[in-house]
């Protein structure tokens, strides 16, 4: 029945599809509407590859249209009806060297302006702005390593509605590519990104940038670009890295360098105000409501809004006994550093003491969990203690 | 190569000692390369639907965006088992069917060298595909990694891992047993006047496959072998923390997958370099040359491994190298293509199925080579990398390359194998539905890659709709499309159509074609003598 109403759902989104998908838009900063070609690059490298691509195709096109045109050739006027007896000669010493030489040529005349772009695209050297980028299951996470911004920090988490992704709402026209907290970098200035992974290996990908770098976790690695025009690019995630592959977008805000100082300002008075206190002692129900707003971030993709999770890959949380609803030390230790083995990700970096609070407490006290088990309420200083 | 005369029409006259098996003990017990070699082939068909069938799951829920029939996790082993059933149990064991079926025939020896362990070799495959095809049952479901697994997201994975993990080394073990028959085969039993030199391409082009199978299968191994101690025995190979690193799976896992590539499309141009020359009814052009650039292309292939990791972060002058040695590789291949056209040339063509598929496989064919040049050139492909743009790239020279090369081999040696002739009308009918529906399929998807769509993605931005519409379409037509070939296939086998001559074509050469259709049970138990 849930399939049928699947398919007639879709069917019917089909058809006001395609009376819609006039309406649909380019994306701002990200891929046009049936693009045929890489997008209109905004930093040299880009625009290198854009070229290198147009040569390439050119070439292989010529070669393609002389050698299937001689194909094509032969089929007409070589069959059978037309000519009936074959000819038997099976080599010529001139021929096959000379297509053997002047594809060789050919490759080494493609592979010399291509050299320059490689060396041009490895040269991290010099830069005026560095940016520590970690990608997690499933957000990406920006630092400021130096400059007016340094020691900014913040996630960046997918902001499309989950309404919209399961067709319950109208997908907006930068559907999956629109993040909560975007990357701010000034135009104009080469920017060094410093890549690393909290989990597993993922991709940090802006196409218009033509920026593509795996995040290997453990390891540091780097790539750079100097945009050259001010706007709001996007990309995505390019590493399969388990189910929310598909959610992780990258938005970069280019602006001006003022705009730049000005948005730094406000990020570090932003983060001085709203650090939290970790020896403050809570009420329940702030705790909880502070806590159901992590939850819905950070922990709905695998536990599942109604806390029954996918077991045995994701457990639930809702009437569990060995973690919820047991004393809080298991938990908050499974929070802070994971659990080796599984999905479980260690979030002791990516949430402060106050948000494992929360959202330890709301667990606790949500679904079929109130009123149940020991330690309902915990508070920051017992996260920081076990930290 | 060189026409061959052959003395004496062997007839079945070395008198059997055996008793020749009926029923099921037949096919259980088989050692007969043909019944082997059918049995490769009708498995290997089976597992092309039902990997077929998971591509058809994947392109259902890509017709729109947005999420509507499958969550991203189950999604995600669509894709990935579609990856490995197509390679390890359609591709490969397809292609080792035609080679059972056609080397001894071709080589005028009366069976392979190892006729037990082929039996092995073969029913090793059943239990390989029931670990692939079970571990979507077991808790956590299939592997949802990709075909590559890497690694530490392989490491995640739940039982589902495991049961691939050994499904791969079973059929790994299928694999090194089945090079090593036809390298034994090929090397010791050509019948007297046979040198290497006269012999058909097809031989040729599976002997240095065989040996790349023996070199890259043991890797692979240690590949998934190292997956499987990380995830159960402690080992911290992929695990920087304890000093592991998970770019060393990557470059042992593509030592193995680079040359495997050259594994699935070797033996196609083995099956081409036999159809071109047939229905232009003239020799293969430049023999010699095929033979030393077939050669050049498997040892290049195994120097440009890390063409599959541009994005991980290597030193410029190994991007610079590994760039360099790929693009290498179309020279050889460039040749290949040249000798088919010239062989073509000024011949004297006519267009049955079977030369329909070979035309198309050069034409399509070159088409994945080019973007294959195109993504060698490391600049774009740090654009393309893990996008559509590949996929397309591959699907091009797998679909179109070993795919059509095997419907290729498959109609041209049908009347052989079934001493029928199978409906043409039919024949042409699969073609022309499956060359127009897989370019329809897979023609956009080097747009989508251009424009930036990611791959082993379950949902999309909605500017990428349209040509996911085209792509899931064609993927319906090109799949039903192949129930044409099964149904003229059977028809053919339960013995309706045409009887079939011995020189089923006019223009075939080779000592298959001096034996009668279909083969019988034993041949050349006196080889041939070859001029």
């Amino acid at each position: 029945m849930k399939t049928l109403r699947r398919f007639l759902g879709t069917g019917a989104l089909l058809a006001w599809s395609c009376i819609a998908s006039a309406q649909v838009e380019d994306m701002p900063g990200g891929p046009r509407v049936n693009q045929l070609n890489l997008p209109d690059g905004v930093t040299e490298i880009a625009r290198d590859i854009e070229w290198l691509h147009w040569m390439l195709l050119s070439v292989c096109a010529a070669i393609f249209i002389g050698v299937f045109g001689t194909m094509v050739y032969s089929i007409i006027m070589h069959r059978k009806s037309r000519h009936p007896t074959p000819a038997k000669f099976h080599e010529h010493i001139g021929v096959e060297i000379a297509w053997t030489v002047i594809p060789f040529i050919i490759v080494i005349a493609m592979a010399l302006p291509a050299t320059r772009t490689v060396v041009a695209m490895k040269d991290t050297t010099s830069a005026d702005l560095t940016v520590k980028v970690t990608g997690y299951q499933w957000k990406w996470g920006y630092e400021y390593v130096d400059g007016p911004a340094a020691g900014v920090n913040f996630l960046s988490n997918l902001s499309t509605p989950r309404d919209q992704i399961e067709g319950n709402a109208p997908k907006g026209t930068t559907y999956l590519m629109e993040v909560d907290n975007p990357l701010v970098v000034p135009v104009d200035k080469k920017v060094r990104i410093v890549l690393t992974s909290n989990d597993v290996i993922h991709a940090w990908m802006v196409p218009h940038f033509g920026v593509k770098q795996d995040a290997m976790p453990g390891f540091l690695r780097d790539t750079w670009f100097r945009a050259e025009e001010i706007g709001t690019f996007r990309g995505q995630c390019a590493e399969l890295c388990g189910r929310d592959h598909a959610f992780m977008p990258i938005v970069v805000d280019v602006v001006s360098q003022e705009d730049f100082d000005a948005w730094a300002a406000s990020q570090k008075q932003a983060m001085a105000q709203a650090s939290d206190d970790p020896s403050k002692v809570w009420e329940a129900d702030e705790l909880i409501a502070r806590g159901e707003s992590v939850y819905g971030t950070h922990c709905v993709a695998c536990h599942q809004a109604n806390g029954q999770g996918m077991p045995p890959v994701f457990p639930a949380l809702d009437g569990d006994t060995e973690y919820v609803l047991a004393p809080m030390e298991q938990q908050i230790l499974t929070v802070l550093n994971g659990h080796p083995g599984t999905a479980m990700a260690a979030f002791r970096d990516q949430l402060n003491d106050t948000e494992i609070a929360a959202v330890i407490t709301y667990t606790r006290n949500a679904w079929s969990n109130a009123g149940k088990g020991e330690d309902p309420v915990v508070q920051p200083a017992d996260v920081l203690a076990l930290r | 190569m060189s026409s061959v005369t052959v003395d004496h029409i062997p007839a079945s006259e070395g008198h059997v000692e055996h008793e020749r098996p009926t029923g099921w003990r037949r096919w259980v017990f088989a050692t007969n390369h043909k019944d082997i070699g059918t049995m490769y082939l009708l498995f290997s068909f089976f597992m092309l639907l039902e990997g077929g069938v998971l591509a058809l799951l994947v392109r259902t829920e890509l017709f729109s965006p947005g999420l509507q029939f499958f969550q991203p996790e189950l999604f995600n082993q669509f894709t990935t088992m579609h990856g490995l059933i197509m390679i390890f149990g359609a591709i490969m064991p397809a292609f080792v069917g035609f080679a059972n079926w056609m080397i001894p025939l071709q080589i005028g020896a009366s069976d392979m060298a190892f006729a037990r362990m082929n039996n092995l070799s073969f029913w090793l495959l059943p239990v390989g595909a029931t670990l692939f095809t079970v571990s979507f049952f077991v808790p956590g479901g299939a592997n949802a990694a990709g075909w590559t697994m890497y690694a530490p997201l392989s490491l995640q994975m739940g039982p589902g891992m495991d049961f691939a993990i050994f499904g791969v080394h079973i059929l790994g073990a299928s694999s090194i047993m089945g090079a090593i028959n036809i390298i034994v085969t090929v090397l010791n039993m050509r019948a007297p006047g046979m040198t290497m030199m006269k012999m058909p391409l097809f031989c040729w082009t599976w002997l240095i496959t065989a040996y790349l199978l023996l070199a890259i299968m043991p890797v692979l191994a240690a590949a998934v072998t190292m997956l499987l101690t990380d995830r159960h025995f402690g080992t911290t190979f992929f695990n920087a923390a304890a000093g592991g690193d998970p770019v060393l799976y990557q470059h042992v896992f593509w030592f193995f997958g680079h040359p495997e590539v050259y594994v699935m499309i070797l033996p196609a141009f083995g099956i081409i370099s036999a159809v071109v020359p047939a229905f232009s009814r003239k020799p293969l052009f430049g023999y010699a040359s095929m033979v030393y650039a077939t050669a050049a292309i498997a040892i290049l292939s195994f120097l440009v491994w890390a063409h599959h990791m541009f994005t991980t972060g290597m030193p410029v002058t190994a991007q610079l190298y590994f760039m360099y040695a790929t693009m290498l590789i179309a020279i050889p291949t460039g040749v290949k293509i040249f000798n088919w056209v010239a062989t073509m040339w000024r011949g004297s063509l006519t267009f049955e199925t079977p030369m329909l598929f070979a035309i198309a496989f050069i034409f399509v064919f070159t088409i994945g080579g080019f973007t294959g040049l195109i993504i060698a050139v490391a600049p774009i492909d740090i654009a393309v990398h893990d996008t559509y743009y590949i996929i397309a790239h591959f699907h091009y020279v797998m679909v179109a390359g070993s795919l059509f090369g095997m419907y290729a081999g498959a109609y041209y040696w049908i009347p052989k194998w079934t001493g029928r002739m199978y409906n043409e009308r039919l024949g042409k009918w699969h073609f022309w539905n499956s060359i127009i529906s897989f370019n329809v399929t897979f023609f956009p998807m080097h747009f989508l890659g251009l424009a930036g769509m990611p791959r082993r993605y379950a949902d999309y931005a909605v500017q990428f709709t349209d040509f996911n519409v085209i792509a899931s379409i064609g993927a319906f037509w090109f799949g039903f499309s192949q129930l044409i070939f099964l149904y003229l296939a059977v028809k053919a086998w339960r013995g309706h159509g045409q009887p079939a001559a011995a020189q089923s074509w006019e223009g075939a050469q080779g000592l298959e074609w001096t034996i009668p259709s279909p083969a019988p049970w034993h041949t050349f138990e006196t080889p041939p003598v070859v001029k």
